[in-house]
């Protein structure tokens, strides 16, 4: 019964202390500037960006492909290794899809900060076409958000019910809250077997959502005829990148999450060693990937292709190019191969190069393939041969990144980190609970 | 219980078909009986009017047999702007035997569409196949292909494909998302990144042209923020029966424009068959291989300059920001 009342009293959620009130002031100042440029680019037009007609995407459109990598985390904890029955990711399931649902969001403000016309938003609606890989896109976008959003609120049901009785012992408002939002949650065998039902209907649903989601993304490239970009292996390619990015995400948000919630016995360092695993696992089935989408071309090295091929392995892109690759993907498979490299704080580290890493490679995906045109770039303005953001889109770009850990911190804040009902049932906590009241 | 309702749901069903079924059989039958009624009703007045059959024979009738008829409006027959001049097949010959870089494509076709920047619709291009090969300039516009990139990848249908053949944009319906021009293997479009400053050279056209509505056969009149733009093979032009801006600037006579249904095109003095022009001359379209069809074809560049001038740099001079220094 003591047990079971801490377990409670741990996993609650925890009103935010000055460092959490400094963290949102921080991340509420960044917004707040990122809006100001946006009005800047609303009013001037995209000219504020150092985007022109031939670097005609930029780091609004590789930014957008970040979010939507980053959300496939929700299907691949929640749902694959649900499935596949792994009992050390249930502490990490919520946690998963808060990251999922926080950049799905993002991921479809962001493509409208790229767009020239964005008060015609309705046209897609009214005038959608259905040859459009735009049109898939949003469909599918939606599609995985209503489901991502159904998959955290339905496990959230049992928790709700057990926030409503702790905070109404405790004697605060928030029960009333939790109350409504808990569904008259009982815990009868019926609403279990229903809840059971339905939440597995949904983890089954949400697989090919995702794999869609990013795979039609992948398509907003392929189905050009672009150097770098006409490739048949973009779908499995992004999706494998997908998972890297989305796994290096959840590790750094446990990781700051476990200290500041205390939650060291929740989240335990087993769990670090299991994920430093998969994202080895990952890392690895992305390096394949990205053999197979640069050394065949290059071994074939057709006349389109070889342009652009150079500027990214010795041309402008070389830096950057071979950095992602070795420091972001290939470091961190020999960095966690060794148990030693699998604890919690080497992970934290990793887990960061490896974002950052996936940020760029998205980067290196959109933007110079533009640069190199079928026809030669002649008689323009010489600014208009390379491309690099301009203060504008790098403080919107922060901004969209501040915003979706803006909608983590608040989901954080009212949402149990750790599934509480799961993780008593685990413990066989329930039954004691249930035979002392 | 479940079963019985079904039962009884079929049998609706189908006494409704029966229903409906005699009901229409009825009202045919109805109407036939009419019309037969009042034709018996009109007498014949005695007056004969004498009338020509379209095979050219003269017959006489009398006159309350006759019956003024709506004249028929073929919609094929009517200008729609989203399905173009009807029974034509808009397709253009670009000589580069012929190009000596001589710029006043660009010129005409900048003055003509309002564009002040250096985004130029009409580009030419100083090619060459490989090392060894003598450069050659080669023009470009949009290809108006028949297997559009563009139109296919376009999520509202602001860009389409009109049965003459022309790719136009609606300006008016673009949201801006520019996946039109990453399709375009050609680079054909161009992007309002702000506000077009066209207010000058318009404010020369007169009050009227300041408010001319944009329509999808008069690109860039005027041009809207955060759309796309591209040569629109000057349709305004074509309703006129007058050549494109282009075509009839050229002082060397590169532009050959024309109608492929009747296989001739012209660039304003000399006019040739199209197929026998592109045969004789090995006419090609810019990468065949693509699949996009293109309406703009290419002779070669024979006899091309062996002394190839790097010529005028007249961007510059095109480009109003320069003009100032």
């Amino acid at each position: 019964m003591q047990k079971y009342d801490q377990l409670v009293k741990d996993l609650a959620p925890k009103k935010f202390g000055i460092k959490g009130t400094i963290w949102i002031a921080f991340l509420v100042i960044i917004i707040l500037a990122a809006l100001y440029a946006y009005y800047q680019q609303l009013t001037k037009g995209l000219i504020v960006t150092d985007m022109r007609d031939y670097a005609l995407w930029g780091v609004y459109i590789s930014n957008f492909v970040f979010f939507v990598a980053v959300s496939l985390i929700g299907s691949l904890i929640s749902a694959v290794l649900t499935i596949s029955k792994q009992k050390w990711s249930i502490p990490l399931t919520r946690i998963a899809e808060i990251v999922a649902i926080a950049s799905i969001i993002m991921a479809g403000l962001t493509i409208i900060i790229d767009m020239g016309r964005p008060d015609r938003l309705w046209h897609i609606f009214v005038y959608g076409r259905a040859q459009s890989p735009i049109v898939w896109d949003v469909l599918v976008i939606s599609t995985y958000l209503f489901i991502s959003a159904l998959l955290i609120y339905y496990p959230l049901l049992p928790d709700f019910a057990i926030l409503k009785k702790y905070y109404k012992d405790a004697g605060s408002k928030e029960s009333k809250w939790y109350g409504k939002l808990s569904l008259n949650w009982t815990g009868s065998p019926k609403q279990k077997e229903i809840l059971h039902k339905s939440i597995r209907t949904l983890a089954v649903l949400i697989i090919p959502v995702a794999f869609a989601v990013h795979t039609v993304t992948s398509w907003l490239f392929s189905t050009t005829y672009r150097p770098g970009w006409d490739s048949t292996n973009f779908g499995p390619y992004f999706v494998a990148g997908a998972f890297v990015a989305g796994t290096a995400a959840v590790i750094m948000i446990t990781y700051v999450l476990r200290s500041t919630h205390n939650l060291k016995e929740y989240l335990p360092d087993e769990i670090f060693d299991k994920l430093g695993k998969l994202l080895v696992l990952l890392c690895l089935i992305y390096i394949y990937f990205n053999i197979n989408e640069y050394l065949i071309p290059a071994y074939k090295n057709t006349s389109e292709e070889k342009e652009h091929l150079y500027s990214l392995f010795f041309g402008n892109y070389a830096i950057l190019f071979w950095s992602v690759i070795f420091i972001s993907f290939i470091f961190p498979v020999i960095v966690l191969i060794f148990p030693k490299g699998r604890k919690p704080l080497p992970m934290f580290f990793i887990g960061f190069i490896v974002l950052v890493g996936s940020w760029w490679k998205r980067y290196i995906i959109v933007t110079p393939t533009l640069l190199h045109p079928f026809l030669p770039i002649q008689d323009v303005d010489k600014a208009w041969h390379q491309y690099f953001p301009t203060v504008v889109e790098w403080t919107i770009t922060f901004g969209t990144l501040a915003s979706a850990l803006l909608i983590i911190t608040i989901l954080v804040r009212y949402l149990p980190i750790v599934p509480i009902q799961e993780t008593a049932e685990e413990n066989n906590l329930i039954e004691t609970a249930k035979k002392s009241e | 219980m479940e079963n019985k309702k079904g039962d009884s749901r079929r049998k609706f069903l189908d006494n409704g078909l029966k229903l409906g079924l005699i009901t229409a059989i009825g009202s045919i039958g109805l109407t036939k009986l009419a019309s037969n009624l009042t034709a018996q009703s009109t007498e014949k007045s005695g007056d004969t009017m004498q009338l020509m059959t379209t095979d050219g024979k003269l017959i006489e009738v009398d006159s309350s047999q006759v019956e003024e008829v709506v004249h028929s409006t073929n919609p094929d027959k009517v200008y729609n702007v989203r399905e173009g001049l009807p029974n034509r097949k808009f397709v253009m010959v670009i000589d580069l035997a012929r190009c000596k870089n001589a710029q006043k494509c660009v010129k005409a076709c900048n003055s003509a569409h309002y564009i002040t920047t250096h985004n130029a619709w009409l580009k030419v291009y100083d090619m060459k196949e490989s090392e060894e090969t003598a450069s050659y300039w080669m023009p470009t516009l949009c290809q108006h292909c028949d297997h559009p990139a563009c139109v296919k990848v376009c999520p509202v249908d602001a860009t389409f494909k009109r049965r003459d053949g022309l790719v136009l944009i609606d300006n008016e319906r673009c949201i801006g998302c520019r996946f039109c021009m990453a399709a375009c293997p050609y680079s054909a479009r161009v992007f309002n990144w702000s506000e077009p400053d066209q207010i000058v050279a318009m404010a020369e056209m007169g009050e009227e042209a300041m408010h001319h509505e944009s329509t999808p056969d008069y690109a860039g009149f005027p041009s809207i923020k955060g759309t796309v733009d591209k040569c629109d093979f000057c349709p305004h032009m074509i309703k006129e029966e007058k050549l494109p801006h282009c075509v009839s600037a050229c002082p060397n006579g590169v532009y050959f424009f024309g109608d492929a249904y009747e296989d001739s095109v012209t660039n304003g003095e000399e006019t040739f068959q199209l197929s026998k022009l592109l045969k004789d001359k090995a006419g090609y379209r810019l990468m065949e291989s693509l699949g996009t069809e293109p309406s703009v074809y290419y002779l070669p560049p024979v006899d091309r300059m062996v002394d190839f001038e790097k010529g005028l740099d007249i961007y510059h001079e095109l480009n109003p920001e320069n003009k100032s220094h």
